[in-house]
């Protein structure tokens, strides 16, 4: 176990080391800290309503001001993220696991299964995004499960796709032939030799799609299809400051801000993530 | 001592492509016996790929085994389930590869891996790595115990190449069949691992079924040798027999071509004129006629038979056979 955990210092380390890579290291780790003790953080109640203090300015009492219920904007930032994480976080690993699992058995199965796992996964990439969303919410209603049911349905495909096209690259790769010849069965061969192949690409590919879910679901909050009120959503932030917009402007920095710097934030640890994952890359260092 | 180990008769595989039915292989016929080491010689695109691949049933898609069998300890293995086959794989059978940069997973360890193919055994993982470090050790390996935790990109062609060869042999396989293991590799580490296969197969005692195109090699390792051209089985026989008296045509144009061989500087090296014939669309009679020099007229009709010319050696031309060629 030793070895992983020296594994994924190393990984970080080399992550740290590149600034894009540092800056995206310190937003995510700053907005996941958040995140888990909002508890803590929040100075304020964030779905208490104090009707006397409503739509005010940035202050020392209230950070980022206040909405038109009197909620104390900066409290609602931080809870949105724990919204968006518990949104984005699910959905994507979900989406994963089950697309690295559909995926392989496409790439090594036979070729029949790997043409029905490709007209499924063709199947749902033909849905539009935010219409299949609006189909789901209409029949089951808006929530936070809908959400993340959503968008990990349609990002099975993705990762199926990358899962299935490396496993078919490895499938005729000599070691893979050599691991064959010394009598590995098919599990021994996925689980054991290809898993570890395949699961830094999709790893990858995560955290570069944390953001378009964060967007998504702040997306789909701002339509009101997301998580309900009263529970702070980045999106549902940018939503009322749409509407008042004209009394004041610290709703829409407060819900377009993060979403900002959480999609800088992911996108760059992302990409820093790849170049150091990427084992052809890390051979060279 | 001299029981057969392997043994294939008449082994005729197909690959079905869309120009139609392509005879990979045709009437293969020879043995291997226990702790004996066996050459394959032949030039790129002979059958010896299509063969190792056939032994231990890995191949492609498109394969059909048209006639013949593959005894293995007396066991036709072509009818054999996938199953009782793995179980066969590298237990009975093993194999290194050409190419050693290819034949390791760059992103385990190579204890990992030398954990991993000790599936079968009840070992403790504590036992199985203290085997993978004593067969490490065995192929020359230096400080094997903290070895066994890099990755393969920390070793050296040769290394990488030494260890396939203590994975292969981890099992005590009883035919250990090394596909080119020295092509990929210059001469001084060539001279390594060949003196290291010799010394391993005497300490465990198994059959090599050794291919390489390096009748240099062929010469020092092998104790026989069988020379196959276009998918067929020409000359076969002891290897200094073959060597120094060859009864084919192409065996003898083959050692001509031998850089070992060629004593005067010579501009231009010597070669084989002219091409492999097409396997999907075979010639009549001989396979070898239209690039031998001395094709008889008998040879445009009809192929020639392995014939025993004496003890220990076979050779199909019809050269050998008085009667047509008198």
């Amino acid at each position: 176990m030793s070895k992983s955990r020296s594994e994924l210092s190393l990984i970080l380390t080399g992550v740290a080391r590149d600034p894009l890579g540092l800056m995206g290291l310190i937003i995510v780790g700053t907005i996941i800290f958040c995140a888990l003790f909002a508890a803590w953080i929040t100075p304020h109640d964030p779905i208490g309503m104090n009707i006397k203090d409503r739509l005010q300015g940035p202050s020392l009492t209230y950070l980022l001001g206040t909405d038109q219920l009197g909620r104390d904007t900066f409290s609602r930032v931080i809870m949105g993220g724990q919204v968006a994480l518990k949104v984005a976080l699910p959905a994507v690993f979900g989406a994963m696991i089950i697309g690295l699992t559909l995926g392989m058995i496409a790439g090594y199965g036979p070729k029949w299964l790997d043409n029905l796992l490709m007209l499924f996964f063709d199947t749902i990439r033909s849905f539009p995004t935010v219409m299949f969303a609006l189909a789901v919410v209409a029949l089951v209603g808006p929530s936070l499960q809908t959400v993340v049911f959503v968008v990990m349905a349609t990002s099975i495909p993705t990762y199926g796709r990358v899962a299935r096209t490396q496993t078919l690259t490895l499938r005729n790769s000599e070691f893979i032939l050599a691991e064959r010849s010394m009598g590995a069965g098919m599990a021994r061969i996925l689980g054991v030799h290809m898993l570890p192949n395949i699961i830094g690409v999709l790893a990858v590919l995560a955290a570069m799609d944390i953001p378009t879910v964060i967007a998504l679901e702040a997306g789909l909050s701002f339509l009101g299809l997301g998580v309900k009120p009263p529970t702070p959503s980045w999106g549902a932030l940018l939503k009322d400051g749409y509407a008042l917009i004209r009394q004041t402007p610290w709703l829409v920095v407060g819900g377009g801000l993060p979403i900002i710097l959480a999609t800088l934030g992911f996108t760059f640890l992302g990409e820093s993530l790849r170049d150091v994952v990427d084992p052809k890359l890390r051979k060279q260092r | 001592m001299s029981d057969t180990l392997l043994q294939i008769d008449n082994l005729g595989v197909d690959y079905e492509t869309a120009r139609g039915d392509l005879k990979a292989l045709r009437d293969i016929t020879f043995d291997v016996n226990r702790g004996e080491i066996v050459g394959i010689v032949g030039e790129s695109g002979c059958g010896k790929s299509t063969l190792i691949s056939s032994i231990l049933r890995l191949t492609a898609p498109n394969t059909r085994f048209r006639q013949g069998e593959i005894r293995f300890k007396g066991q036709d293995l072509l009818p054999l389930s996938e199953r009782r086959m793995r179980a066969l794989r590298g237990e009975d059978i093993s194999i290194v590869f050409q190419d050693p940069m290819q034949t390791h997973n760059p992103v385990l360890t190579i204890g990992q891996q030398m954990l991993d193919i000790q599936h079968r055994s009840k070992a403790s993982k504590a036992e199985k790595r203290a085997r993978a470090a004593k067969m490490l050790g065995a192929v020359g390996i230096p400080d094997p115990e903290a070895r066994l935790d890099q990755f393969p990109h920390e070793f050296s062609g040769g290394m990488r190449q030494r260890i396939a060869i203590a994975m292969a042999l981890m099992s005590e396989p009883d035919l250990l069949i090394a596909d080119e293991p020295t092509t990929a590799l210059d001469a001084t580490l060539e001279v390594q691992i060949i003196e290291r296969l010799q010394e391993l197969q005497q300490q465990f005692d198994c059959a090599i079924l050794f291919i390489s195109h390096h009748l240099g090699v062929i010469a020092e390792l092998c104790d026989r040798v069988v020379v196959m051209y276009a998918g067929a089985v020409i000359e076969s026989g002891d290897v200094r027999e073959i060597f120094h008296n060859p009864k084919h045509p192409y065996t003898r144009r083959l050692i001509d071509c031998d850089p070992g061989h060629i004593k005067t500087r010579a501009r231009v090296l010597p070669t084989i004129p002219g091409e492999v014939p097409d396997l999907a669309n075979l010639p009549e009679g001989c396979i070898f006629r239209d690039r031998c020099d001395q094709a008889l007229p008998c040879c445009a009709h009809q192929v020639p038979p392995l014939t025993q010319l004496q003890e220990g050696h076979r050779a199909a031309c019809w050269l050998n056979h008085e009667e047509v060629s008198a």
